[in-house]
């Protein structure tokens, strides 16, 4: 490459692209210059001293310009009289960096003691004790003992709630200003401040109500000490205890890679999810979460789960055993003239899959996603969805983004944070197109308005100059981001088909940046789908009507058939499943393993991290059963087989297995290592980083306009919020307040 | 000197009025500029001038104002009347007496670097003199000296006067910039510079008050006339504010490198007390401290770095025998404390050990080892800092430990700590503290 940098760190060479500052040129080399400040996604501010390091340069010849060499030939290096900080410093042609010398390692013992004076070293009750950077540091660099006397330390408050989800702990705060950088330049949420100053100098909230952002658990993350603590983790368990499984988030399309923490709960002597934490996963959430998928976990050990199977006697539903449940349910399909699958789009790929399989050996079998409208342009956004090779990181200077009818923040969190970035970071041109304001609105090159429910129709008819095929053939990309709020399904399809007829005249279908990316309402949507899809399945509206229903996750869907016999597999007892003949407890994602595929069509395992609750199994396992007792000779250890049926059945998913799913590779920034003052206390990726499989494009038939819609009733659902209440959510103590 | 270049309301009564001040000159400066000189043109008579920083550094002015990129647009310039170095009180002189020889400099940078805004910032205290100065520019305005189109041409200027919030580190100019954009005053990450990206993250041009009051004088009379005080590497004039144990103190204007500091002590009127004057402090207490011993040199920039000292801001604290420098540098390490912005970990935390180390000094609970400590304390901060204020704060640790390392010596052996006087004020200084934290003492358990 071309901008590469030359240097020496500790005499050893290192060449790292042009603008590098020296802390990642050494990380490079798996040489670990200690940070607090620093933060390898966040801009450097150069506060804290830690990284100090000596720097030199080539000496130069004031006369003639030349480097200066000695008598061997060798560069004479100008070392700078100061130590300076390798947070700030860029690399520069020959330059030489010492980080192992009496002078560094002192200075790093100085400023740990200066920052010990003013903390209160109660890490034996510190929710960070263990796994914290200033703890870790002060082994590794800190003086043994403090001549500061210890009367003198300064005593402030310890319990400042932010808002009602993050706790300050003044005393712990090193003053290194990761928060409100967090807040500033990634979330966009100006929510932190300092206030005053010298030693008292403190975090503020500035919003009302206080901490007010989508975001805020990642600044626990990254707080390099044990200031910041979320409400739903504070004193809850030592990091050390804690079981950690990779997995998934399946509240929306981005498919946020995470790590459960779990423990046995000493007061309820149950396992439990005590924290869920950012995997790394650079092209999905890079180390961030939002704060749904962070705190809505609790319905996992929600004291009214299902914990047994459940059949209607004399009007009753009645607890049963699996087997008088299992031969009910085989006995009503095996005499059934009309079987319907309706599969709520939080189901793991497996238990779609095989209960698609189960359904379609019926003649009138049919199976259905829910919620229903996302069916209708699922199979566009799959085969004009992006490249394989899309990575969000690269959109910048040159790309178009185009958001229609979509609320990203609202919708999918987290790929706000990276669409923002290309934008306003890295200079990509967004176009923002809704019925209502949204927070990327503040981003936009250009901003389109139609009535609510009238997306398709604009997009048909708009002459924006921005939307020009002209203006469209000369970007680098182009990114269709869309929703489909306030939209029925002839728009919602209108709007896909116009889309992609807008990237077909363009010419940018087949680049990997170009494309559709869906903003579905959660997190597996297009996974089920793409097993129902390429079976009988009802993607038209309407309500079915059919002899036996089986109804997998779907909460409280008002898609659900009519049908003489329905079967509900659920977490509670949502009133679809109080109407029901028969109620199988199901395992939530937390109990068991599967796949699911994100908005981006990336195939990713989660793991189990909990044990069962009750007798509830997974869904697979009871299809499976069923499916013995009605003659199938099905073998299916567990999910990984399920997985490889899947994949010799529907095609986009061939060549997938759990095994390539696991892969992992080397990701930079390195998070989750020892070093945990560098990246934070998020995880490694050792799950998988997932698989994108290929979309497929076809020839699309032309666009048709949609129907016009004329009443004010015609308009489905209310705007699509992060927080609007729901069988997950609600039972999230610490959510109860933001639940709109 | 014969007459003032700076001080003109010693010379001429009322210079502080517009109509005075312009009998006697002034903005002829400011007209024959617009009206007659290339912008370019002003800058090389302030650069031929020698004309260098009167804020501390010393950096001069022509050079700076010539970094300014032509094809940036706006920039900006912002005059710095923070003035918080204790001891120094000649930028207030210049507000309030002569403010339109202020705003004239003002004006010529900022036609000079291609600005239509200029800032000044003065430091919160002096709110009256900023109001004063406010009706100096609404005169200037009134009279057609400043607003649109000025003298005919398509030049405009306007000039804001901003307050600060009372804060040391607001002088440092970036931390300036920061509070006048209505952020929290702390210090940028430099590079980029201020010319490159400023207020606003536009050029903008940062001078003290005084080095500007200069620009008019040199405009009109030429770079040859300035120079004909001073040295070579410090040409001009240059204002000492002099107090501490001296029968006169005050502002006063000297050529620079003609006088000694023993002569400057003389023209003070010498010891107020009659006791021998014991040392100095030629930049308030950010800077080195002069043993008398050391009385013989001239002042000039060059002739105090040879003697391990600044110039600076010039503010010149004398000290006669009685004071105890154990006393004076807690004294300074206390207002380093104080003004410490927090940023970053050496200067914030560094000041606060100090200080409770001198604070265990006076109580008389200290030995012989807490001065050793002080001085690890301090070396624990030198050259690790994120601006020079950490490194500034240093220097009364430093240097009282050079110089006068006797007097803490005898501090300990002599049982100085715990006097009545030190007890009253170590309870007056925690006193104020706490008001300062809000934190209130209850039963002598402190609660937020
Ligand atoms: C801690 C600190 C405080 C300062 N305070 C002042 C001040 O009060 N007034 C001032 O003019 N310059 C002050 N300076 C210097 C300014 O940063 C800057 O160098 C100066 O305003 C430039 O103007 P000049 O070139 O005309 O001197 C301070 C610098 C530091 C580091
Ligand atoms: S709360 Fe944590 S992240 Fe924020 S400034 Fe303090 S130590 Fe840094
Ligand atoms: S952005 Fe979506 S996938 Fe990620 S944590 Fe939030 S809800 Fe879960
Ligand atoms: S040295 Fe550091 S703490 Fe002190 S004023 Fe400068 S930036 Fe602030
Ligand atoms: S100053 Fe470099 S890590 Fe904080």
């Amino acid at each position: 490459m071309a901008d590469l940098v030359n240097l020496t760190i500790d005499g050893k060479a290192v060449a790292v692209p042009k603008g590098t500052l020296i802390v990642d040129a050494a990380k490079t080399i798996q040489n670990d210059i200690p940070v607090f400040c620093y933060h390898p996604k966040l801009k450097p501010v150069g506060m804290c001293r830690m990284c100090l390091v000596e720097i030199g340069t080539p000496k130069m010849d004031p006369a003639t310009r030349q480097v200066v060499k000695d008598d061997k030939g060798v560069v004479v290096i100008a070392w700078q009289p100061k130590l300076n900080t390798a947070c700030t410093t860029p690399v520069s042609e020959g330059m030489a960096v010492r980080t192992q010398t009496t002078v560094v390692s002192d200075a790093r013992e100085d400023v740990l003691e200066f920052l010990l004076t003013s903390h209160p070293l109660d890490c034996p009750i510190c929710d960070k004790g263990g796994e914290c950077p200033l703890q870790n540091l002060t082994l590794e660099h800190g003086p043994g003992n403090s001549r500061f006397e210890y009367e003198n330390k300064q005593h402030n408050a310890k319990h400042v709630p932010l808002g009602d989800l993050i706790y300050l702990d003044r005393e712990r705060c090193i003053q290194c200003s990761r928060c409100i950088r967090f807040q500033d330049d990634i979330a966009d949420d100006h929510v932190l401040q300092f206030h005053e100053r010298g030693r008292h100098m403190e975090i503020i909230t500035l919003s009302e109500p206080g901490f007010d952002s989508y975001f805020s658990g990642n600044t626990s993350d990254i707080c390099p000490v044990g200031a910041l603590t979320t409400a739903d983790f504070r004193f809850k368990a030592r990091p050390w205890e804690l079981g950690s499984s990779p997995s998934v988030c399946n509240h929306c399309a981005v498919g946020c890679n995470t790590t459960l923490n779990t423990r046995l709960d000493t007061k309820t002597g149950i396992n439990e999810i005590k924290r869920v934490m950012p995997r790394q996963n650079e092209q999905v959430n890079e180390i961030w979460l939002c704060d749904k998928g962070r705190f809505v976990h609790h319905y996992t050990r929600a004291g009214d789960r299902l914990q047994k199977p459940l059949i209607r006697q004399n009007g009753q539903l009645v607890e049963t055993t699996w087997e008088r449940a299992l031969d009910l349910v085989s006995s009503k399909l095996l005499g059934a003239s009309s079987v319907a699958a309706v599969i709520g789009d939080r189901i793991a790929n497996e238990d779609a899959h095989l209960l698609t399989k189960l359904v379609n050996s019926n003649a009138k079998g049919e199976t259905r996603l829910s919620p229903a409208l996302p069916a209708s342009y699922a199979d566009l956004a799959r085969d004009y969805g992006v490249g394989v090779g899309f990575d969000m990181k690269q959109l910048g200077k040159g790309d178009v983004i185009v958001v229609v009818n979509g609320d990203v923040e609202e919708q999918a969190p987290v790929w706000f944070l990276r669409l923002r970035q290309a934008v306003v970071d890295r200079g990509a041109k967004l176009i923002v197109s809704n019925h209502r304001g949204t927070k990327l609105h503040r981003y936009a090159a250009h901003i389109a308005r139609y009535e609510q429910g009238m997306a398709a129709q604009w997009a048909a008819q708009t002459d924006d100059a921005a939307l020009s095929t002209e203006e469209l053939t000369k970007a680098r990309n182009v990114l269709f981001v869309f929703g489909d709020e306030k939209l029925d399904a002839v728009s919602a399809r209108g709007l896909a088909q116009i889309l992609v007829g807008k990237l077909v005249a363009a010419g940018q279908i087949g680049k990997p940046n170009s494309g559709l990316l869906p903003l579905y309402p959660h997190g597996n949507t297009q996974g089920v789908f793409d097993i129902v899809a390429g079976t009988r399945h009802s993607g038209n509206p309407g309500v079915l009507s059919v002899d036996v229903a089986w109804l997998v996750g779907v909460g409280d869907t008002s898609d659900a058939p009519k049908a003489r016999f329905s079967v509900v597999s659920e977490l509670f007892m949502t009133a679809l499943a109080s109407v029901a003949d028969v109620v199988l407890p199901a395992l939530s994602f937390a109990e068991r393993e599967g796949t699911y595929t994100s908005g981006d069509r990336r195939v990713q395992r989660f793991y189990r991290a909990l044990p069962a609750v009750g007798q509830a199994k997974p869904d697979w396992w009871a299809v499976q059963e069923v499916a013995r007792r009605m003659g199938f000779v099905w073998n299916f250890a567990s999910p990984a087989q399920i997985f490889t049926d899947l994949a010799a059945n529907v095609s986009y998913y061939s060549g997938l297995g759990y095994e390539v799913l696991a892969k992992t590779e080397s990701q930079w920034p390195p998070v989750g290592r020892d070093d945990l003052y560098y990246g934070g206390t998020g995880y490694e990726n050792d799950g998988g980083i997932g698989v994108r499989y290929a979309s497929n494009p076809s020839v699309i038939s032309a666009p048709t306009l949609p129907k016009m819609i004329t009443s004010m009733s015609d308009l489905k659902g209310p705007a699509r919020k992060l927080y609007q209440t729901g069988e997950l959510i609600k039972r999230s103590d610490v959510m109860q307040t933001h639940i709109e | 000197m014969e007459k003032h270049i700076l001080l003109r309301d010693l010379d001429v009564p009322n210079i502080r009025d517009l109509a005075v001040y312009s009998q006697h000159e002034g903005y002829a400066a400011w007209k024959k500029a617009v009206t007659g000189m290339k912008p370019d043109e002003v800058i090389t008579v302030v650069k031929d001038s020698g004309l260098r920083g009167r804020g501390g550094a010393g950096f001069p002015a022509g050079v700076k104002w010539s970094f300014i990129p032509k094809d940036v647009f706006p920039k900006y310039v912002t005059v710095n009347c923070d003035e918080s170095e204790p001891g120094t009180f000649k930028d207030h002189h210049l507000i309030r007496h002569n403010p339109h020889q202020v705003i004239e400099g003002t004006a010529l940078c900022a036609y000079a670097i291609g600005a239509n805004v200029a800032y000044i910032y003065c430091r919160g205290e002096f709110r009256e003199p900023a109001y004063e100065l406010q009706k100096a520019i609404d005169d200037a305005y009134a009279a057609g000296l400043l607003g649109k189109n000025l003298f005919g041409s398509n030049y405009s200027l306007d000039i804001y006067v901003h307050l600060g919030a009372g804060a040391y580190i607001c002088g440092e100019e970036s931390a300036l910039l920061e509070s006048l954009e209505g952020k929290i005053g702390q210090p940028r990450l430099k590079p980029p510079f201020p010319a490159v990206s400023g207020l606003y993250s536009k050029p903008t041009v940062i001078n003290n008050v005084e080095t500007l009051a200069n620009v008019p004088p040199i405009v009109l009379n030429g770079s040859a006339w300035y120079k004909q005080w001073g040295t070579e590497k410090s040409p001009g004039v240059k204002l000492f504010s002099v107090c501490g144990h001296v029968k006169n103190p005050g502002n006063y204007e000297l050529p620079l490198g003609k006088y000694s500091i023993q002569e400057l002590l003389e023209m003070a009127g010498g010891s107020m007390t009659g006791r021998p004057i014991k040392a100095v402090l030629p930049a308030g207490s950010s800077s080195p401290i002069i043993p008398a011993s050391n009385f013989h040199a001239k002042l000039d920039y060059e002739a105090m770095a040879a003697i391990g000292s600044v110039l600076g801001s010039c503010s010149w604290i004398f000290m006669d025998d009685s004071v105890d420098m154990v006393w004076a540098a807690r004294k300074m390490i206390r207002f380093f404390k104080h003004e410490s912005c927090g940023k970053c970990t050496p200067c914030r935390e560094g000041t606060h050990w100090a200080l409770s180390v001198y604070d265990k000094l006076l109580s008389g609970k200290g030995t012989i080892e807490d001065v050793n400590l002080i001085g690890e304390v301090n070396k624990q901060i030198i050259g690790k800092c994120f601006c020079p204020l950490g490194e500034f704060a240093t220097s009364s640790m430093t240097f009282t430990l050079k110089h006068f390392k006797q007097d803490y010596v005898d501090f300990i052996d002599q049982k100085k700590g715990g006097s009545d006087v030190y007890l009253k004020e170590l309870a007056r200084d925690h006193h104020l503290h706490e008001l300062h934290s809000g934190v209130v003492s209850v039963n002598g358990i402190k609660v937020h």
